[in-house]
Formats: C-alpha cells, structure tokens, sequence
C-alpha cells in the first residue's frame, strides 16, 4: 500500500516525533509513504476569515494527490477535516469548483475528485486491519489504561468525515485496545481539546483542555492518546502551562497513537521520540510485558 | 582618468562598507531585544564571538563554511541548477577578480612570468569569464523564462543580473574589438616588436590577418607563401613569446568572427575607447554600490551562516540575536526559495497580498529596519500579511542563507500587531503559535492587546443584546448582503429546539452565557431566518465557536450551524476590512 504523507503545518515545525513515530510504525506494516514537497497548508486557518482561500488551499493538496495518482493519509484532524470538507464543497458547488480549476491551472493543476483523504488511525483500522496489527504485536502493555481523544474535526460532520460513528465511535478505542492497554470510557471523549481558540481567546481554550484532563483523570486513565498534533500540543505544551499554575491538577501526559502502538511493535523509544514530549511520558514503557 | 575613477569607487565602496557593518549594530527591528544600546550590542556581539572561538563549537565553523560558505550545499539541496548558477558565477567572478582585475596586485606578485597574452593566463581568463557569463544566462532564465510561480523579480535582482552581464558582455566585447583591430596591431608592433622594415612589418600584418583575426584595411587573403613564411619569422622572434593566439581567447574569439564585416568601421570609430570606458565604469559601478546592493550577501550571507550555526534562540543573548537579525536582512538574496515552498501560497492566490510570501516580506522589513516610513495602505497590506502565516517553518528550514526567518516573523509581528489598526486574522488559527510560543515571551497586557482590538472591530451593535430592557427591532435588516453559500441557507429549517445551544461547549462553560457570548447559537439562527445578518454576524458567540461540530451533527433539522458560523466570521471580517 502507497500513500501520499499530508503533515500539515504543526508537525515539522513542532512535533516531529509524530511524523517519526508515523513513518516507523507504517514502516513495520509495509505501508509505503510518498512525500510530496509541493503540499501547501490545508486552508483550515484560513476558515475563519477568507472562505476562498480555505478551499483553493485544500484544493491545490487534494490536486497534488491526484497527479500522484495517491490517496492521501492525513495525520492531523484538522487537516483531515477542512481536506474533506473542501472536497465535498466541490462537489456540491461546481461553480466554485470551476473557479478554483481556473486558479490550479496556474499550478499545472486539475482537481477531479478521484482520490480519498484518510486519517491515519482510518489507514491503521480499515487498511491494515487490526488482524494484521494484532500478529505484529510483539510486546503488549500490562494494566495500562488509556484515554482516547478522539478529535472533533475527524468525528464530525460525521456526514462529511465519514470517520466514525459520531455518537459512539470505536476506532480509536480498538486500535489501543490491541496493544494491551484499556481504553477507559470517559465523559469529555468526544468533546473538544481548546487548541482551536489557543492564542484567540486563552481562557477559554484552557478550559476545554483542563476539563477533559479531569474527566480522563477521573476515569483512571494513565495517559491521553492522540492522533491530532493540534490536540497533543494542546495536551502538551499548553498543559504544561498550566501545570506552573498551582491551582491545576496533576498533569496527565499525552501519548500519540504511533508512539503508543510503536512501542509494542518494538521500535526504540527514541525512534518514536518518547522523550520529546514537554510533560514526561517515559514511565509509558513500564507498562509494557516483554515476552 | 581611470585612477580617479578607481578611487572613487574603492572609496565610495569602503565608506558604504563602513556604514553597512555599523547599521549591524544601530538598526531595530520587531521587539525582542530592542532596549539594547550600540555599545552594548558589539560588546555582547564580540563576547559571543570570543566565547565561541575558545570553545568546540569553533570546530562546528569550519564545517559550516566550507560546507555551507565554499561548497553551499543548501543552494544544491533546494536546485541542482540553481547551485550550477551560482557556483559558476561566484568562483568565476572571484577567479576574474583576483586574477584579471587585481593582475598588478595578484597575478603579478604569485606568478613571476605573469603576462595576461600569455597561456595559461591568457585563456583562463576568458574561461572565468565564460563561467561568470553561463550562470548569468541561467540566472537570467529562470528570472525572465521559466519564471516558476511566485518567484518574485524586482528591482535588485535586475540590478544583479545586468551589472553582472554589462560587465561580462563588455569585457568580452573589448577583447573581440582588441582581436580585429588594425590600429591595436599596429599599436602593439610599435611597442613591442621593435621592426622597421616595412615589408617584413607587412608580413607579420598578413599571418595576422590569416591566423589570428586582425581585419586590415591594407591586406587581403589569399597570401602568397613566401608572404606568410616571412611573417611568421617575424611573429616567431618578436610575438610569439608575449602573445598566445588570439584563438585561445575564445569569447573574443568567437565575437571577432561575427564582427568582421564591420571591423573597420568599428576601429575607425575607437569603438574600443568606448568599450573599455563601458568595462571599466560598469566595474567601478560594481565595487561602489556592491554595499548597498544584494551583492552586499558576498559578505552577510557567510556571516549568517556562521552566526546561525553557533546560535540558539533560547541561550544566546536578545542583543545578540537582534544584532543577527538585521545581519540576516542584509543575508537575504531575494532568491524565492522560501517562497516558492511557501504553505501558505494558496492564500496569497486567492487573496493577492504579496507581503504573504516570506521573500516579499523580507523586502519590506529590509525598508522598515532602514527607517522607511509607510503609507497607510502598505502598512495594513504589511500587518495582514505577516500574520497570514501558518508557522510551518518551512522558509526557514529552505532558506540558502539559512536566515531564521521564523524567529524574524515572530518578533516583526508582535511588532506590527501592538499598532492601533486592529487585525481581524488575529480571531482564527492562524493565531496558535502566537498562543503557543510566544504569550510566554511578552507582557500580558501586549499579548491581549491585538485580540481584543479585533474583537472590538468585528463586535457589533451589542447594547440592545446584552441590555434586557431594550427590544430587539425585528425590521432591522441587514443592508449587507449576507453573500451565504451552498448549506448556509439551512438555518431557514431551524425551529428553535436548541439542540445545538445545549450541546455547545462553549455555551456550556458559562454561568451566563448570553451575556459572554451575546447570542447563543439558536438564537444566532434565529436572527439570519428574521434577516438580521449583522446582528448574528456581530454576536461574539461566533468567535468563540471552537468548530467541534457538536451543534451540527445534533441539529434535528440538519441546519449546518457551525459552517454558518464559519460563514458569519467571514462576512464580519470582510466588512471589518471594508470598513
């Protein structure tokens, strides 16, 4: 299997241990990854204020793809979400679509609308499989209780993310679950993790994120997994803001899922970038059963 | 003549120089480390600099410049040709410069039997030249032919490319004109062949003529033998030994066949006076304003490079990293590698701000941190498009010089937000990184200070929503056309259930929430079916939407209320920028 590798912008410039992880693990799963240099951001910042550029950025992406002749596989949620929601607006509203043609044309480009957006934990569950995934396993984790946060822009519009069950999805929670680990069910799963406000308006953003570390730390859960860098920076480096503050819990350290699955697949903690994270998440591995 | 004109030029070159290396340590830009003096600048520049020669990192240098400086890989990582172009221009140039036009300085002193007619020097010198002049035309093409999209040409860049090919294209021209020259010939024999004999003269004339491109305005071919043997008995004892054949020069060469047809007419008119003057005036055209042109980059760029191999944003001091900034403008090459990898090159498309590409933005800060004061048009054009930036890092990590311009985004914008005219990109995710690095590195009062002038740009006409004695005047439509897209009319099936206000989060987190967020989210679609646009458009609940969605996958009637919302923030920021 062949994918185009769509990193958005967070991940080079701040969380290069998920694009590490990501590689190593589909490695393992001979899952072959096509960088493409020509990838432009996905338009999701874009949203609020100039619709246009929203859909032109995503896309000129979605184009890239299609001269690759790949379906993309797309690591952050956001990305996922603006990616499938532009191809659906052009879809929907040819008119647009032929004036964001006449734009692409300068980029040598033409989209058509023949190739798939995948999220990364959608590639991991329906493309591989957990059947595969559970024969690779090599070590399992022993008493590990994990929270999953799903990601609002993969989950919903569920009519246009197609991720998920909207109301009770399973994906996420059977993909950690086959390492091992137990997902706990958690009250703020599905809700939203703040980053989308971080740096509009703090506070609330920071309220989001502190209620639903206390909903997974009142479910028991050890860590919270991610599979969005906007969710784990919120997780990471804006929890780790809010740990100075003394009014605030203990921190609960996020996991990205490649870390999380790289672990049991046997990859080296340094190659998953284990020691990347602002708030410590190394005592992940003394969970794990070596057989 | 020509002294003056060299002094001039070296003058000019050595103050501009001077004055160029001083603004290192005078000019500002963006806010962090601007409380820094001059004096405290070199000193903490030269504290830097002596620390790290005593240290490993010394070590690290070395590779950097030959890796970087000498070889300069990172121009070959971004284009095999590029980096063809530009190795071929700069060892051609410094190879001319050292040997041809520093002979009496260089050459001379190195090379005992130095005599620029003679080989290997007398080809060489067209060999470095015909460097300097093929990655000119590569050069030249890609500006002016291939023109790859969002690659930027302006007024530095012709400069470059011309001053470089005038001075190629004349030197070649001078040679060429030397080559068929009847008076340069006789010139020559008269100071250095010392012969008298007329016919024996004549002779020499004619091998000259068949061989080595002189056109006369005595002598035409064929020869008869006995001619040419005497000639070339008179060109053995007398040329041979000072003066290759004009063959070896093959740029000149090449020309002196082409112009022959007109070789008379053109010594007749001391065309070669005129090239020479042409030559050498382009020259010192070039050393003279080499400081305050891009070609300045001979000389910041290795200092960027070096200063960036061994600095580090979170140890090295703010006088210091201030000081490599304004270094690091003069470094910039208006190449376009950063813009042409650009992310957020789709956004300058559809919305046309050139300042959204890092190379134009770099053109302008250059301007700014020289004092320049802006228009009230380019400083929004400015503020806007050093904000529309998604952080992606990716101009910096492409950068040839290896300028950190991420770190230059970071301080300007802080700098060009903290003004009175609002920013409205300021409400949206373009602002992550500013809430993620740096709120930690300004006061609180200069972080909140742009949120909040956006907010109140975009906030609308509150009282009558927050004052519960006031009524709310249902006829107050909107003049504004609410220029709603494909699944925006939805909220005409809304009935009111407030499904989606009990499901919001955002809602959900306040003891009051319509005095927070003005209007609630059903109350928002309540306003659009009643045709009160602007009112829903001015409710701070829709910049307070986190997008999760949760309103619209709930809503029983399928109304799309989170894309409204996303729809409303684009409105308000439209008429935010009209107005």
């Amino acid at each position: 299997m062949k994918f185009a590798l769509f990193q958005g912008c967070n991940i080079p410039a701040r969380l290069e241990q998920y694009a590490d992880a990501t590689q190593a693990v589909l490695s393992k799963l001979d899952i072959e990854l096509i960088e493409i240099a020509d990838f432009n951001c996905c338009g999701y910042p874009a949203r609020n204020t100039n619709y246009r550029a929203f859909v032109l950025s995503a896309a000129k992406n979605l184009a890239e793809a299609e001269r690759a002749g790949l379906d993309m596989l797309v690591m952050c949620k956001c990305c996922y979400g603006s990616l499938k929601k532009a191809a659906y607006i052009l879809s929907q509203d040819q008119d647009l679509k032929a004036g964001i043609n006449q734009s692409l044309k300068k980029e040598k480009l033409e989209y058509k609308n023949s190739i798939q957006v995948k999220h990364l934990l959608s590639v991991l569950y329906h493309d591989v499989g957990i059947k595969r995934l559970k024969s690779s396993i090599a070590n399992t984790y022993s008493g590990l209780q994990i929270a999953v946060s799903y990601g609002c822009h993969a989950l919903r519009p569920s009519i246009i993310t197609g991720f998920d069950d909207p109301v009770s999805p399973r994906i996420f929670d059977e993909l950690v679950e086959l390492t091992g680990a137990f997902s706990v069910e958690w009250a703020r799963k599905l809700d939203c993790c703040g980053a989308p406000l971080t740096g509009v308006n703090d506070q609330l953003a920071m309220d989001m994120a502190r209620n639903k570390i206390s909903s997974a730390t009142e479910a028991g859960a050890s860590f919270i997994c991610t599979a969005c860098p906007y969710t784990h920076l919120q997780f990471d480096a804006v929890q780790s803001g809010l740990v100075s503050n003394p009014e605030t819990q203990d921190p609960i350290a996020p996991i990205l899922y490649p870390q999380l699955l790289g672990l049991c697949l046997g990859i080296e903690e340094k190659i998953l970038g284990i020691g990347e994270n602002k708030i410590d998440l190394s005592s992940i591995s003394s969970f794990l059963m070596t057989e | 003549m020509f002294d003056y004109l060299f002094y001039a030029s070296l003058a000019i070159f050595l103050l501009g120089f001077i004055y160029k290396i001083s603004t290192w340590f005078t000019r500002h830009i963006g806010v962090f480390g601007n409380d820094t003096s001059t004096i405290k600048r070199i000193l903490s520049a030269a504290k830097g600099i002596i620390h790290v020669i005593f240290s490993r990192r010394a070590i690290s240098l070395l590779e950097t410049f030959f890796l970087d400086v000498l070889f300069q890989r990172r121009v070959l990582r971004e284009n095999a040709v590029r980096w063809l172009a530009h190795m071929l221009i700069f060892y051609g140039f410094m190879l001319l410069l050292l040997m041809h036009a520093l002979e009496n300085v260089v050459s001379e002193a190195i090379f005992s039997d130095y005599y620029s007619t003679v080989n290997p020097f007398f080809f060489l010198r067209d060999f470095f030249g015909a460097m300097v002049l093929a990655g000119v035309i590569l050069a030249a093409l890609r500006r002016y032919i291939s023109k790859p999209q969002r690659l930027k040409t302006s007024r530095v860049d012709h400069y470059a490319i011309i001053i470089l090919a005038v001075i190629m294209l004349s030197g070649i021209g001078l040679e060429g004109l030397k080559i068929v020259s009847y008076s340069e010939f006789q010139r020559m024999v008269e100071d250095y062949a010392g012969m008298d004999d007329e016919e024996e003269i004549q002779a020499l004339e004619a091998v000259w003529v068949r061989d080595y491109g002189i056109v006369s305005p005595n002598l035409r071919e064929p020869f008869e033998d006995d001619l040419i043997e005497t000639g070339q008995e008179a060109h053995a004892s007398n040329c041979m030994d000072c003066h290759a054949s004009s063959k070896w020069a093959f740029n000149g060469y090449a020309l002196a066949k082409v112009i022959k047809p007109v070789a008379l007419w053109l010594d007749k008119i001391d065309s070669i006076t005129l090239v020479w003057y042409i030559h050498i005036i382009a020259c010192f055209i070039g050393l003279a304003y080499l400081p305050f042109s891009k070609m300045f980059h001979i000389i910041a760029t290795p200092v960027s490079l070096l200063a960036n191999k061994v600095m580090d944003p979170t140890t090295s001091s703010p006088a210091n990293i201030l000081t490599r900034q304004i270094i690091e403008l003069d470094a910039c090459t208006h190449c376009g590698s950063c813009s042409l990898h650009c992310s957020a090159a789709m956004i300058y498309e559809a919305i046309g701000n050139e300042y959204i590409l890092p190379s134009e933005k770099m053109a302008f800060l250059k301007e700014l941190a020289s004092g320049k004061k802006l228009s009230e048009s380019q400083s929004a054009a400015i503020r806007e498009g050093v904000y529309l930036c998604t952080n992606c890092d990716r101009c910096t990590v492409r950068c040839p010089s290896g300028i950190r311009l991420k770190e230059l985004w970071y301080s300007v914008r802080e700098e060009l937000v903290a003004s009175e005219a609002p920013l409205t990109h300021v409400l949206s995710p373009y602002s992550f990184a500013r809430g993620l690095i740096i709120q930690h590195g300004i006061s609180a009062d200069k972080y909140i200070h742009p949120i909040e002038a956006a907010r109140q740009t975009v906030a609308g006409r509150f009282e009558k929503l927050i004052n519960p004695e006031m009524a709310i005047p249902l006829n107050a439509r909107s003049s504004l056309d609410p220029q709603l897209t494909i699944g925006d009319q939805t909220y005409s099936q809304c009935f009111s259930c407030q499904s989606c206000t009990v499901v919001c989060p955002v809602v959900g987190n306040y003891e009051h929430p319509e005095q927070v967020l003005g209007l609630l989210p059903h109350q928002i679609m309540c306003c659009l079916a009643l045709g009160l646009t602007e009112m829903a458009s001015g409710a701070r609940m829709i910049w307070d939407c986190l997008t999760c969605y949760k309103c619209q996958e709930n809503c029983p009637q399928q109304v799309e209320v989170c894309d409204v919302l996303y729809r409303l923030k684009n409105i308000a920021v439209e008429k935010a920028d009209i107005n």
